[in-house]
């Protein structure tokens, strides 16, 4: 792999706070190694700022190891940079060239306020999985892990859907600002496994519901939340929980 | 105020006993008490749902935006659990006994034995949660091992265990909350411990977008913020895991243990240069199947690929038949050391060695060609096959490493090199988890208690899970169960407003000192200075300078900081600012606690202390003791030692060969 | 969404099937027997008023769900996403749906008023003693005019690129999540979106490139 440097421009979404208007300011920043992250990217130009006495740009970020769902860039028009199956915090400088321009946005939607900067505030995912996301079983409770089977495929495909980050890229990337990908990685993970089954008609109806409330849009199932995803969660739970919502609007008994 | 608390009796029936008399609180009062929780990984959010079932009134605590960021997400390989699957000889005094060994024997029994009684249980309740662990093709749960032991009793969901599991106790979490029985804050950092009548009582916490400072009241306080490593600055922790929680407990008068205890993890995805910001652990997993090599000439330039197998030194193997490459960390991570240092180190950086995945493909291959009766196979059917294999059992970590460094690890060894990830010290605690602050308890990485002198693999995640789901909900209700009349007290008490007052002061002082050096910049010199004299092998001299250099880091920083931004706004700078001034003041203890321990124990290597062969040498004569630090003011602090007793696993010479 | 979508589908597999009768070279004969059959005959004419129900109910739900969505980002992004992730027929099926509809305006007001609320003088025809409208003369006639095919093309191409996205979506949206089912659909649903709306547009162009006798 042939390393080199890049000089670069930034067009960075500033945001004082909630109530501000903000905009974009455009930053440019010398010799950045095609070795770095792009968060150690955005740290040399913060050092840079905090050394001009100016404020840093705030982003979320924890793990940098792709697994916390804290980092949160729209990146050149696309939620997470260039890469797929890759979160802003894995992204590395040799996908940019030298004297390439780079805008930086936070996660459009009205779901998730602009707290500041590129920060915005995604606590209505809490509050989806509060609704029902989750299965009833108090600590203690539990009967013996190998006493109920589960076949392979299924606990997989159970994996697969659970290994959602909760970072909102496919809310971000969504024409219509829908989270339906998210609550459907959990609805489906839960659905998966035999545990999920006694509360899987009202889980599903109820994280819609309260999805609504939150003012997420709907699915028209472009595709895009799938594309972007880091953990590249498949559509097909979307599908899978509306038959999830489907079976349970017409059976529930309540 | 210095009693481990270990009940009478024998070591296997200690815990029973303990939970047959141990106090109860009746539903009714516990609707009454609260509690504080600080963090939400592992340990904080399996305390919190746990506590918030039994009825306590639970608040709790992160920084990050959603409980489910805690760093326990990241944990990869796995979770022990003394279930005998497998059918392989494991049991539950087994694990007790590789964690003691595992540890060095500086781990007290009592504490460990129960994380190995409670283990069990552990994956009943993840899997009753629906926590997606590997399965075999029959539906049943399926094991892999994992370094410093010879049974298969690590369980697992991918390369994402970590994550697996603490969605499951995030959702029992999150259920909670949505009962009413817990309340999260989110972006919310604990800032000081309020103590009245030397109890603790409650918290300042600092709101993290407005800045203002919260008053919260708690019939007693948890904290379960995690561990201490980045305090290296660069290590596998989160940008965001500190010390401050444990270290604002440790100044209200919370002893801190064995401060110096620090897992250097041996795999890790090497530094690149000035820029690197962390670092990413590489799954220990990975060393059941790759080979750990470097050259036998020093300085080899050549490729990998081009220097041939008699001219490989796989140094593990060699050196540890027995174990070879799945030896525990700390061996691992010094063998690795001495190779580099000795000049055998490969990559531009020198500071590398090759874990190399072409045996096992060819391997699996070969099993996979028999699999599908393919005759006669040549060298690339045999390698496609076992790539395919590889990639299903590694193929995220695989990603991740090509993410990385831009290099393919199917075709090229992967270069790795150990770094910080876990520190086994933390707060003192006792048998009930209990600092030496009554009412103040520690869970998870965040106290000392189980892991002795090493961590093995896979054991982090047992004891977050079983502190928090297992041990907290018995062994609180002893305190609490005196606490039953003590009415909630008005956080317009003094004791909260001078808390408070104390907090404001120092963001102002660290706000307006107005130098010219950014809180990141401080860090990266203290990480520095730890790294070099208080890393992998230490001694006197080196401990005695960084001592020196990090007491004039601490007065440069307290005069030449520049924090941007102000304090009554969302101002991450500022958060910062006041975790590295506690990283500080946490670096200059661990280098005391080095210091007095002249022994080489687990992660703790002497370089005055070894065997003639380089191997550790502890001393169990003068150092099988837990050193618990009292706090006593700006740079000063009594030692005060907790002697280990051991009644069932009498420590020997800890061999690997 | 879904539902009536499909029901849509549905509708257009029988129109299609029934105006391919134009090729059956016997100088509209079937194709005017078969008309006639939809257009005298009572179930139909009741299916007929399930049809229009189903295309209204299919616009207003469009239409309201397109209003809704629209108001989840007030804030747009300075470069938007485009294609990286999803194809520009899933992002713009309102537009699309939107020619379709401008285009069923002409449709209907050349071929269905008429043959619904009267012919033009001497547009029938007598078959085994039975007079039907000469639909196909009406179809001949129309597309005569050049002008008048190229708009029946492009709603057809607005039709195929509608249907390329929505005949899998609407199975997605009934709960299909099966793979094997999913990829069946996938494949019906491609091979549809082209073969009926090219259907749709040979008709005229047969009639204006005079292939049919």
């Amino acid at each position: 792999m042939e390393h080199y440097t890049m000089n670069l421009t930034l067009k960075v979404w500033r945001q004082k706070n909630k109530k501000d208007k903000g905009g974009f300011e455009t930053y440019t920043v010398n010799g950045i190694s095609s070795e770095m992250s792009f968060l150690e990217m955005i740290d040399v130009l913060n050092e840079r700022l905090v050394h001009e006495g100016k404020d840093p740009i705030a982003f979320d970020h924890d793990c940098r190891e792709g697994i916390c769902g804290m980092c949160s860039m729209y990146i050149n028009g696309r939620p997470h940079g260039p890469w797929e199956g890759t979160t802003t915090c894995q992204l590395h400088m040799r996908a940019f060239k030298d004297g390439d321009t780079i805008v930086v946005e936070p996660w459009r939607a009205n779901a998730f306020p602009v707290v500041k900067d590129l920060v915005v505030d995604r606590s209505a995912f809490d509050r989806i999985i509060q609704a029902g996301g989750y299965i009833s079983v108090n600590t203690g409770n539990a009967v013996d892990a190998n006493a109920t089977l589960i076949p392979k495929d299924d606990a997989d495909a159970a994996f697969a859907a659970a290994a959602c980050i909760g970072c909102g890229a496919c809310v971000a990337a969504c024409k219509n600002s829908s989270a339906l990908l998210f609550l459907s990685a959990k609805v489906s993970h839960l659905a998966l496994v035999p545990q999920g089954n006694p509360e899987r008609k009202s889980r599903a109806l109820d994280m819609i519901a309260q999805m609504d409330k939150e003012g997420f849009g709907s699915c028209t199932a472009t595709g895009a939340c799938e594309a972007v995803c880091p953990k590249e969660i498949s559509i097909t739970n979307i599908a899978r929980l509306n038959a999830e919502y489907g079976r349970a609007g017409l059976t529930i008994d309540k | 105020m210095f009693n481990s608390n270990i009940p009478e009796g024998p070591l296997e029936k200690k815990w029973e006993e303990y939970k047959g008399h141990v106090k109860l609180v009746n539903p009714a009062n516990k609707r009454s008490i609260e509690i504080i929780i600080i963090g939400t990984g592992l340990a904080g959010a399996s305390a919190a749902a746990s506590l918030g079932e039994l009825g306590y009134k639970v608040k709790t605590f992160c920084f990050q935006d959603s409980p489910r960021r805690a760093h326990s997400i990241a944990a990869q390989g796995g979770i022990n659990a003394a279930k005998n699957y497998q059918n392989d000889g494991d049991s539950v005094f087994r694990l007790f006994y590789d964690t003691i060994k595992g540890g060095d024997y500086r781990a007290r029994e009592a504490n460990v034995h129960r994380l190995a009684e409670v283990s069990a249980s552990i994956i009943d309740q993840c899997v009753a949660q629906g926590v997606p662990f590997a399965r075999e093709y029959g539906g049943l749960l399926s094991n892999r091992s994992f370094g410093g032991t010879q049974v298969q009793r690590t369980f697992y969901a991918a390369g994402q265990t970590g994550q697996q599991l603490l969605i499951g106790a995030y959702q029992s979490l999150e259920r909670q909350i949505a009962l009413g029985n817990v309340e999260n804050y989110s972006r919310h950092e604990m800032l000081e411990i309020v103590k009245i009548d030397g109890k603790a009582r409650g918290i300042i916490a600092r709101n993290l977008i407005t800045g203002e400072l919260e008053r919260h009241f708690g019939h007693a306080v948890l904290i379960c913020s995690g561990g201490y490593g980045n305090v290296f600055y660069l290590s596998t922790n989160a940008m965001g895991s500190n010390v401050t929680a444990a270290w604002k407990a440790h100044k209200q008068g919370a002893y801190f243990g064995n401060p110096c205890f620090t897992q250097i993890h041996p795999t890790c995805i090497p530094v690149t240069g000035d820029h690197q910001s962390k670092l990413t652990l590489m799954s220990e997993s990975l060393r059941n199947d790759g080979r750990i090599w470097v050259p036998k000439k020093q300085n080899d330039t050549r490729k990998p690929n081009e220097i041939p197998e008699e001219e490989r030194d796989y140094y593990l193997e060699r050196r540890y038949p027995a174990f070879g490459n799945l030896v525990p960390r700390d061996v691992a991570s010094r063998a690795a050391k001495e190779r580099c240092d000795a000049g055998y180190g490969v990559g531009s950086s020198k500071q590398a060695v090759y874990l190399d995945y072409e045996s096992a493909i060819e391997r699996y291959g070969k099993i996979e060609c028999r699999k599908h009766g393919i005759d006669q196979p040549s060298a690339a059917v045999i390698r496609e096959h076992g790539v395919a294999v590889v990639k299903e059992k590694y193929g995220n970590l695989f990603d991740m490493y090509a993410k990385i460094t831009g290099e393919d690890p199917y075709s090229v060894p992967m270069r790795i090199y150990p770094a910080v990830h876990y520190t086994m010290g933390g707060l003192w605690v006792d048998y009930e988890l209990m600092t030496s602050v009554p009412g103040l308890y520690s869970l998870g990485e965040a106290n000392f208690s189980d892991h002795g002198a090493n961590r093995l693999g896979a054991s982090a995640l047992m004891q977050g899970l079983a502190d928090g789901y297992f041990v907290i909900p018995y062994t609180i209700g002893n305190y609490l169960a005196n606490e039953i009349r003590t009415k909630p007290i008005p956080t317009s008490d003094p004791a909260f407003v001078a808390a408070e007052k104390a907090v404001a002061d120092r963001l102002s002082t660290l706000k307006n000192i107005n130098g010219s050096q950014s809180p990141e910049s401080f860090h990266k010199r203290l990480g520095k200075i730890m790294w070099d004299k208080c890393g992998m092998a230490r001694n006197e001299a080196g401990l005695k300078e960084a001592i020196e250099e990090i007491r004039a880091l601490k007065a440069e920083f307290w005069r030449d900081l520049r924090v941007t931004g102000d304090i009554n706004e969302f101002n991450p700078e500022l958060d910062k600012a006041g975790r590295v001034a506690d990283f500080i003041e946490l670096g200059e203890l661990m280098c005391q606690d080095a210091l007095q321990r002249r022994e080489s124990c687990g992660g703790h290597f002497r370089e005055e202390m070894q065997t003639p062969d380089g191997e550790a040498q502890r001393d169990d004569e003068n150092f099988s003791f837990v050193a618990a630090w009292e706090y006593k003011g700006d740079s000063q602090w009594e030692l005060h030692k907790e002697k280990l007793e051991f009644e069932v696993a009498h420590p020997t010479q800890r061999s690997y060969k | 969404m879904g539902l009536t979508g499909i029901f849509l589908i549905l509708f257009l597999i029988v129109h299609v099937c029934l105006n391919a009768c134009i090729w059956a070279m016997d100088g509209g004969e079937t194709f005017n027997i078969a008309a006639n059959f939809m257009g005298a005959m009572y179930v139909p004419r009741v299916l007929e008023i399930g049809l229009f129900a189903g295309f209204i109910l299919h616009i207003v739900q469009a239409y309201m769900l397109e209003n809704q969505n629209r108001r989840k980002r007030s804030i747009s992004y300075q470069v938007p996403m485009g294609n990286k992730g999803s194809k520009w027929y899933s992002r713009y099926m309102g537009w699309l749906g939107t020619f379709v509809l401008l285009f069923l305006v002409v449709h209907i007001k050349n071929f269905w008023t008429p043959s619904r609320f009267g012919m033009p003088d001497g547009y029938t025809q007598t078959y085994n003693g039975v007079e039907v409208h000469d639909l196909y003369r009406l179809m001949k006639e129309t597309f005569e005019n050049v002008w008048i095919v190229v708009i029946y093309l492009v709603g057809c191409l607005a039709l195929a690129y509608h249907l390329m996205h929505g005949f899998q979506s609407a199975f997605r949206s009934l709960g299909v999540y099966n793979k094997r089912y999913l990829a069946l659909i996938k494949g019906v649903g491609v091979g549809f979106a082209i073969i009926v709306p090219l259907a749709f547009a040979m008709m005229p162009i047969s009639f204006l490139l005079k292939w049919l006798n």
